[in-house]
């Protein structure tokens, strides 16, 4: 079993702070759901533990199996076993997205042991046949021009290829058509087991009816401000957030209201 | 401010050489022309590059002799894997300043099809070659290098594609330069006429680290009605080398298209003038270039498109990588003169600087001299995107090779549109020895 835990994590963007303090772990074998309203930091949550560049943390920790994953660079904290599905992945033109693929794959490898061509790519016609990707997506340049719906299918291509132990999908299902949100949790779903540990971002029960998670957070005003199970995400759904904060006693914050 | 050129060969040097290669008369009549026009004529100006201090005019020595090959296979390995394994034909090669190897498919040369050198092409084909040299594209006496490279002219391809004829495998031409004493005054001409369709690949290769002399190279490429011309460079002329480089299209005809893809790699301090007059209505022409600069290495690239016709289009595509001390200009320049009604002038410059000590600058200009038209142009200096640099690690790759990845699918835009697969290779490998 691997475990991510995070404690007391603090986050400015351009000297504003934004997370003040998160408490989170997660253990292989486990999927998180992370719900609460717009702009309270979440998506600032799974850039600071992937290592954004325009994220500084201020305080706390973050770490991976004892490691400290605050240490280490981008690409090493990939190499240790983060993944980040993005709420906004980039475009990359003149790169396909095979190419950058084997890349990713081959950067995990020793020099001389890089992954067979053959293998590869049977593998990634495998796993893009599960997400019914149209093949010349495979050829296409990195996210050019892709819908914002086949971006998000083409970021669970990776966490599938990738097999990473922990992935933050943020937002995975926003701009999913009903269809597409069924099989890209498909895709999550075959991940999930002893090796992977998963915590996802989103609005909408609806995600979570097709993939149950174990545990469910709310986050406000840059906290998780309440934890519980799969009912937690059902009663969010129906209620909204008002009273969790007058459960809490809290105000509610000005990026609510805004 | 006059400057007195002080010129590596006289009149009398030069008649000698055209006497001695047994040069058709009109030709040696040509060059004495140019010559009495030389030394009043000033020196081109490109924009935001200073060139008075360039030395355009001297050289080793005007002609190297060099060996011919009556085979690809004696070619040197980087030069031989250019053409396709099996094909030896459709291909011109000079060495140095010698015309080594031409060799041209029995179906195309029955079809009339002309793949020869400039010497002979103007000694066998005298109207077709007058018709077309220094008419309509580059003029004699544009400024004082164009005036030199007709003076001086020791080297060129003639490609002529009559009516009707669509020449299906690229036309392959090897400029191969691998004496550090010879210099380049090349002029080749590239005529597609009425219906007719060919790709032409020109390829300038130094072997040579380092060089002294010219390159003072022009290629003028022409087209008739519905004729569709696709012109592709491969540019690797080395160090020590000053380079003033030439290419111009014109479609005489209607709905004429000459597109480039231009790989401009040099290692020398090199000036680029890359002009396409749309003279035919409905005519078009897409032009993409990638370049690299390192080292001290100064460049200048002007690239115009005038649209003359009416409903013509000209779109400009420029990447460039600017790494070490090296400078790049890009100025792009998109016409559109009186009568040109219905045109379209698009231009799009991007250039990445890796260095500090790296300089870059995109210079988009529009001249429009006509209301109903559409115009346009972007253009951007800068980094590497941090935020793709940042998606590319989130994956496990290194800063490294996300930096060459998105580089390299920078200059992409080249690699993906040239036809000939060894030409294709060759720019990818290029592109990664000049970025290590
Ligand atoms: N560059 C910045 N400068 C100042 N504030 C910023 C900057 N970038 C983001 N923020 C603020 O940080 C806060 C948290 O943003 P974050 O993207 O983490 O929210 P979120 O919870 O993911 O919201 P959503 O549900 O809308 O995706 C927001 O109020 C946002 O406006
Ligand atoms: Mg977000």
């Amino acid at each position: 079993m691997a475990t991510l835990e995070i404690k007391g994590l603090h986050v400015e963007i351009e000297g504003k702070e934004i997370l003040k303090g998160v408490d989170l772990t997660i253990n292989t074998n486990e999927i998180h759901a992370i719900m609460g309203p717009n702009g309270t930091g979440k998506s600032t949550l799974a850039q600071a533990i992937m290592g954004h560049p325009r994220y500084e943390v201020t305080a706390g920790t973050v770490m991976l199996d004892g490691e400290d994953v605050l240490e280490m660079e981008v690409d090493e904290r990939a190499q240790a076993g983060l993944f980040l599905a993005m709420q906004y992945p980039s475009e990359v033109a003149g790169v396909t997205n095979a190419d950058f693929l084997r890349s990713a794959i081959n950067a995990r490898r020793e020099e001389g042991d890089e992954v067979p061509l053959m293998s590869f790519i049977r593998e990634l016609d495998a796993k893009m046949e599960t997400l019914e990707m149209h093949e010349d997506m495979a050829t296409r340049y990195l996210n050019e021009g892709f819908s914002g719906g086949e971006k998000k299918r083409n970021e669970i291509l990776q966490l599938m290829m990738l097999k990473p132990k922990f992935a933050v999908l943020d937002e995975i299902d926003s701009g999913l058509d009903i269809d597409a949100l069924r099989i890209v949790s498909k895709g999550v779903n075959e991940m999930r087991g002893e090796g992977f540990g998963c915590l996802i971002i989103t609005h909408y029960q609806r995600l979570l009816n097709y993939i149950t998670p174990d545990h469910v957070h709310v986050m406000a005003g840059g906290k998780v401000v309440k934890s519980g199970g799969p009912e937690l995400a059902q009663k969010l759904e129906e209620e909204g957030y008002d009273w969790v904060y007058e459960e809490l006693g809290i105000e509610q914050t000005e990026e609510q209201n805004a | 401010m006059t400057v007195e050129t002080k010129l590596a060969l006289t009149e009398q040097d030069v008649r000698s050489f055209s006497e001695k290669i047994n040069e058709a008369a009109w030709m040696t009549d040509f060059r004495a022309n140019a010559f009495a026009k030389l030394e009043q004529l000033p020196m081109p100006k490109p924009d935001k590059t200073r060139i008075d201090r360039w030395n355009f005019t001297e050289f080793p020595t005007h002609t190297v002799e060099s060996a011919t090959f009556s085979s690809l296979e004696e070619l040197p390995e980087e030069a031989r894997s250019l053409f396709n394994e099996e094909k030896e034909y459709n291909v011109y090669v000079q060495h140095n300043n010698t015309p080594a190897f031409t060799s041209i498919s029995e179906d195309l040369k029955a079809k009339g099809v002309i793949v020869t050198d400039i010497f002979t092409a103007a000694r066998e084909h005298e109207e077709l070659v007058k018709r077309y040299y220094m008419t309509d594209g580059v003029k004699v006496d544009e400024h004082k290098l164009t005036a030199l490279n007709a003076a001086y002219m020791n080297g060129g391809v003639f490609v002529y594609v009559p009516k009707n004829v669509v020449v299906e495998e690229p036309i392959q031409a090897l400029f191969l330069h691998d004496d550090e004493n010879a210099s380049f005054f090349n002029h080749s001409i590239i005529v597609a006429e009425a219906n007719s369709e060919v790709t032409y690949i020109e390829n300038y290769m130094s072997t040579v680290e380092e060089a002294k002399g010219q390159a003072n190279i022009i290629s003028e490429a022409i087209t008739g009605d519905n004729a569709q011309l696709t012109f592709g460079s491969v540019d690797l002329l080395a160090k020590g080398l000053t380079g003033f480089v030439s290419r111009r299209g014109v479609t005489l005809g209607r709905d004429s298209h000459i597109n480039w893809a231009l790989g401009l790699m040099n290692d020398s301090d090199t000036i680029y003038e890359n002009y396409t007059d749309l003279m035919g209505d409905g005519s078009e022409s897409h032009f993409k270039s990638v370049v690299v600069g390192r080292g001290k290495q100064r460049q200048n690239f002007t690239t115009k498109i005038v649209s003359h016709g009416q409903n013509t289009n000209g779109m400009i595509l420029k990447h460039g990588v600017v790494n070490d001390e090296s400078t790049a200009i890009f100025n792009g320049i998109g016409s559109i003169l009186q009568g040109a009604t219905g045109s379209n002038a698009e231009q799009e410059s991007r250039m990445l600087i890796l260095n500090d000590r790296a300089r870059a600058d995109a210079n988009p200009i529009l001249l429009i001299r006509e209301d109903e038209v559409t115009a346009g142009h972007a253009a951007t200096v800068g980094r590497v995107d941090p935020l793709e640099l940042f998606y590319l690690m989130s994956r496990g790759i290194s800063k490294q090779e996300a930096e060459r990845l998105i580089i390299r699918g920078f200059l992409q835009p080249v690699v993906s549109v040239l036809k000939a697969e060894g030409m294709k290779k060759l720019l990818a490998e290029v592109i990664e020895r000049k970025l290590r």
